[in-house]
């Protein structure tokens, strides 16, 4: 029922919306991969917050290929993703080696986003530093990807979406997913019961950077216009644990329903105030964070389901248990996570 | 040796102190309570609005400003404390990281919101020193003075009173603490306020040298926190002389190449150290 029906929204979407409305649906779909991109290193307690490094390094990269030498995006968005792929690589591998947990990688990772931030500043002769770059325009164009049409790029982020959330449950159904959950449960035990904490580790990381880079590509693309301080840096960093935080990491549409939430907000409050009040839509965007963080820490999906799991062990108290094996999404994780939240 | 190095040296230095002050405050409230304050930066920030709006547009005497704007900033330690650390001090260290994360959003925003984003001077032009040829900023001396004091005094009110006492003894073990009669409770408000000051008073160093304006916790937040992941996280030792290596590492880069490079090659320092020694600089 529910999927028949958000089949016919997502196709019927293009042709009935107005463009702006498009625009902002478009927006949330790319965010919405970026952000369950992180949720797959970040459901399992690696929070990064390095994810801005890996979307500036995806956005720029195409753009700048594109703006001086000509080649293709076709070309420079894998180029892109490999080089996030080496930067994740670089870092997570002594980080994971050297046991770096916590707050320590919660702070490395930030220095990370700060050097690719600066980065892109101070070569400000190639990236046009903080006043940002243009893309070169080409009008409409699939060797350029470049389509002044919403509807080519509405169909783009819907397929990125569904691919993100299919490598969500890749990793969710594979074997991969236990041995993460025991490394972030204890990774010594873990490694004592034979799992291999490096590679499972490694894995998770290599896939989130790549496909955080391939959402900052898109989005590049989309948008036309960087901003270092838009697509890279702590504050997109933030950004990103913030949203899929908001959302739920622990469910797979919670980083979608937080990037929903999140710009739908962001948007409306922008509307509703004007110019006039620079700031106010995150003024409030702060405090909800705050108290997400302090009275739902497992997301609004995870709460959601938290409430409706207990609606129905109340109802019938026998059925009890199958209704926590059988609900969908609801993993005996979500069971533990509903005591701590993100958990180290 | 080029006597512009030895200006970029004694600058890096100076800067070292102030940086150093910070570093101080973030660490000590994380020795005590575990909780990393991400906005650390931001709450300086009032502190800097706080003093260009008494001094500037009010017209208050500056060391008045100045007393009014640390005793402000030091009840703000103790509001964010009741209102955002205490309902987390039990969740896992990340949620008490996002909980403070949050409050960078909102205080960022919060300043925006109020004060615009234009970039405002409190108008106070100290002289600049000519010694042997080189040219040291007056307020820069000052701030690193005041940041020296302010790390011996912060030292002997925990090595020589009572409250200081228990501080320290929290810091090493929690659990024992409570039986042996201290409320720790109080001890984290009383942590809270002396981080919270110590933040107004970087306020007070700080809007010396630099135009206040929103984002100006960007500029300063993630250095302070290399610096005490630097130092071992709640060594306050150890942070004080990893403020002065990075102050170094950011002079002396800023003078070979540009701001922004000396920044990139201090923050590249920092994930290479954590990689060879993940504790800190002066981890046992």
């Amino acid at each position: 029922m529910f999927l028949a029906a958000g089949i016919v929204v997502l196709i019927a979407l293009p042709l009935v919306a107005p463009t702006y409305f498009l625009h902002l649906v478009i927006q949330i779909l790319i965010w919405a991969f970026i952000y369950t991109a992180w949720s797959l290193m970040g459901r399992f307690g690696f929070v990064s917050f390095g994810h801005g490094a890996f979307m500036g390094i995806g956005a720029y990269v195409p753009a700048l290929l594109w703006g001086y030498w000509d080649v293709t995006p076709w070309l420079g968005i894998p180029l892109s993703v490999m080089a996030s792929v080496l930067l994740a690589v670089i870092v997570g591998y002594p980080c994971f080696r050297r046991k770096v947990v916590g707050h320590y990688f919660a702070l490395v990772t930030l220095a990370l986003s700060q050097v690719v931030l600066l980065s892109l500043i101070a070569a400000r002769d190639i990236t046009g530093g903080s006043l940002g770059f243009t893309q070169k325009t080409v009008g409409h164009s699939w060797y350029a990807l470049q389509f002044p049409e919403k509807g080519y790029f509405y169909a783009i982020a819907v397929l990125l979406w569904l691919a993100g959330l299919w490598v969500w449950l890749w990793i969710d159904r594979g074997i991969g997913r236990e041995a993460l959950e025991a490394i972030s449960e204890d990774e010594d035990a873990a490694a004592a019961v034979g799992i291999d904490v490096m590679r499972e580790k490694m894995r998770v990381t290599v896939i989130s950077a790549a496909l955080t880079a391939l959402g900052g590509a898109i989005y590049g693309q989309y948008v036309m216009y960087l901003n270092p301080e838009t697509v890279s840096g702590i504050s997109v960093s933030l950004q990103i644990v913030f949203a899929a935080i908001l959302g739920g990491v622990y469910s797979l549409f919670g980083p979608s329903v937080g990037s929903l939430l999140t710009l739908s907000l962001t948007e409306g409050l922008r509307v509703w105030f004007g110019t006039n009040f620079i700031g106010a839509a995150n003024t409030i965007y702060g405090i909800l964070l705050v108290l997400c963080v302090i009275f739902m820490p497992q997301g609004v999906v995870g709460t959601l389901q938290l409430i409706r799991l207990r609606r129905r062990s109340q109802a019938k108290p026998a059925a009890a248990q199958d209704g926590v094996t059988a609900q969908d999404g609801v993993t005996a994780k979500g069971g533990v996570t509903a005591k701590g939240g993100v958990t180290t | 040796m080029d006597i512009y190095l030895v200006e970029a040296i004694i600058n890096g230095i100076l800067l070292g102190g102030v940086l150093a002050l910070l570093a101080l405050g973030l660490n000590l409230i994380f020795g005590v309570m575990d909780v990393v304050w991400i906005a650390y930066a931001d709450i300086v920030m009032c502190g800097m609005y706080a003093i260009y709006f008494l001094y500037a547009q009010y017209g208050v005497p500056l060391p008045l400003a100045f007393i009014i704007a640390i005793a402000g900033v030091s009840g703000l330690g103790v509001l964010v404390h009741l209102l955002i650390i205490a309902p987390v001090l039990d969740s896992p260290p990340l949620n008490q990281l996002l909980a403070t994360g949050g409050l960078l959003f909102f205080l960022q925003s919060f300043a925006t919101l109020l004060f615009g984003t234009d970039f405002r001077n409190i108008g106070v032009r100290l002289p600049v020193l000519e010694i042997a040829s080189m040219y040291v900023s007056f307020a820069r001396l000052i701030a690193f003075a005041v940041g020296l004091i302010g790390a011996v005094a912060l030292y002997f009110f925990l090595k020589r009173t009572y409250v200081g006492t228990a501080i320290r003894a929290i810091a090493q073990d929690r659990e024992i603490v409570a039986l042996m009669g201290i409320d720790q409770r109080r001890i984290y408000i009383v942590v809270s306020a002396i981080g919270g000051a110590l933040a107004g008073l970087a306020a007070c160093l700080l809007a010396l040298q630099y135009d206040v304006h929103p984002f100006i916790g960007n500029t300063f937040g993630p250095v302070i926190f290399i610096i005490c992941v630097l130092g071992g996280l709640g060594n306050m030792i150890g942070g004080f002389i990893a403020a002065f290596v990075i102050s170094q590492i950011i002079a002396i880069g800023g003078y070979y190449a540009s701001t922004e490079l000396s920044y990139v090659l201090a923050f590249t320092f920092f994930i290479v150290l954590m990689l060879i020694r993940p504790r800190g600089l002066f981890a046992p």
